[in-house]
């Protein structure tokens, strides 16, 4: 007898991949008023949408969202701080990958 | 020979651990036993920078970090650490270790919670000590009944090959994964999952499973599961974002005539196109064969190698001196040399 298995299909959260500021909100567990402050900190930024019921984010952002909120929870790192580990953290993939 | 049965009882007939391991919570911090609490505290902190996930590329960084959250939240509490310290400096990390009777008489851990982080994956040692965490981190703040939050999103990596990101694949994997037993409590179990990779992806990118993380508390919903891709080591291939890049080496007159050779690419070998007049160090781009998605395209670069013959005989060597005079050149012309 043959077990029957079910694969699992998620959302590969590609260069394609968007989600609205309530659906981003939902998935990093926040505030709107979290979201905002991290746009004006420049830590994340929408990709298109005028005001910010029709903002849309990329992918990207839903992990800086995420990292940011671990790294205030955990190193008690500020907004400001997140933004410039997360800018440094690229940066240095960046050189990582040409060193390869 | 006990055999155990899950029958009506089996709450009591749980396997627990035969031994644990003595953790060395000054040893994990880097402290010595007599460190004042701003010693302690600054250590942690020092540590918890070196190896927080998200920044570390430590390759046990996630393990570490988890250990050293556990080690500060005994050393940081004065009542925890006198406890901790009745045990005395005779043990070993790691070594196996056994509580002896009473040894908490005298002291009150409850009511005293979690400071945040993830304490469900402290080690038995912590656990058969200072008690599970179960949900009481939210004790305190919110009264338990009311209390309705989404779990915790889980993160794992998973590392496939090339092959299968140029084609899609299906794989398992097993996680740790938290679930509530019948007492209410959180308890880690294997989990295996089976998750289908599509086609395209690239190093780095994350797939969400929604619902997959940890359950939700007091009927929340629960949290989401991130799967990070990594790419095992190709001896052929190596992959930038979308582009494969790979090495091919071809002879000199290959290089110098031009020609139509056989390269393998994920999907299979091609026929391509070498122009005459190619250098060594020269890159081809083979369009649309590199990791393409649904509406992205990667290509695929071939970077040229060219092998040049060892001469043996005499006549080979006769060969490379006609050459010398028939085509002189100074490779080295741009050196100024």
């Amino acid at each position: 007898m043959t077990e029957k298995i079910t694969f699992l299909c998620g959302t590969v959260l590609d260069e394609d991949a968007s989600c609205s500021l309530a659906e981003l909100c939902r998935m990093c567990g926040v505030h709107a008023e979290m979201i905002l402050d991290m746009i004006d900190e420049g830590l994340i930024m929408p990709v298109r949408g005028r005001s910010p019921l029709e903002w849309r984010f990329s992918a990207m952002d839903i992990r800086r969202v995420q990292v940011a909120l671990r790294l205030q929870r955990d190193l008690r790192v500020n907004l400001p701080g997140c933004a410039l580990v997360l800018d440094l953290l690229d940066e240095l993939e960046e050189l990582r990958r040409l060193r390869r | 020979m006990l055999y155990l049965q899950y029958g009506e009882n089996s709450e009591e007939l749980k396997p627990t651990p035969a031994t644990m391991e003595y953790k060395d919570y000054y040893q994990i911090l880097g402290v010595s036993r007599d460190a004042t609490q701003d010693e302690i505290k600054q250590a942690y902190r020092r540590l918890a920078r070196k190896y927080h996930p998200d920044v570390s590329k430590e390759a046990d960084a996630d393990k570490k970090f988890k250990e050293l959250g556990e080690a500060y939240e005994v050393l940081k509490d004065p009542e925890k650490r006198a406890a901790y310290d009745k045990f005395g400096s005779n043990w070993q990390n790691g070594q196996d270790f056994e509580p002896p009777p009473n040894w908490d008489a005298g002291f009150e851990f409850s009511g005293t919670g979690y400071t945040g982080g993830d304490s469900e994956g402290y080690s038995d040692f912590f656990e058969s000590l200072f008690g599970r965490s179960g949900f009481s981190r939210s004790s305190g703040r919110t009264s338990r009944r009311t209390f309705r939050m989404k779990g915790e999103d889980h993160h794992a990596k998973i590392v496939i090959r090339l092959a299968d990101a140029f084609h899609g694949t299906k794989q398992a994997i097993t996680l740790n994964r938290a679930e509530v037993d019948e007492q209410g409590r959180v308890v880690t179990r294997p989990h295996t999952l089976h998750v289908t990779i599509p086609k395209g992806v690239i190093e780095g990118q994350r797939i969400r499973l929604e619902g997959q993380g940890m359950p939700g508390i007091g009927g929340g919903p629960p949290g989401d599961l991130y799967l990070e891709i990594a790419f095992a080591d190709d001896p052929v291939f190596r992959a930038e974002k979308r582009d494969i890049y790979m090495e091919l080496p071809i002879t000199p007159w290959e290089a110098a005539l031009g020609a139509t050779v056989t390269v393998p690419t994920l999907g299979g070998n091609v026929q391509m196109k070498i122009p005459p007049g190619s250098q060594g160090g020269n890159k081809l781009r083979l369009k649309g064969k590199g990791l393409c998605s649904k509406t992205k395209k990667g290509d695929q670069i071939v970077i040229l190698r060219i092998v040049v013959p060892v001469p043996k005989t005499d006549e080979q060597k006769k060969l490379y001196r006609k050459m010398a005079e028939l085509m002189p050149i100074n490779p080295r012309a741009e050196l100024g040399v």
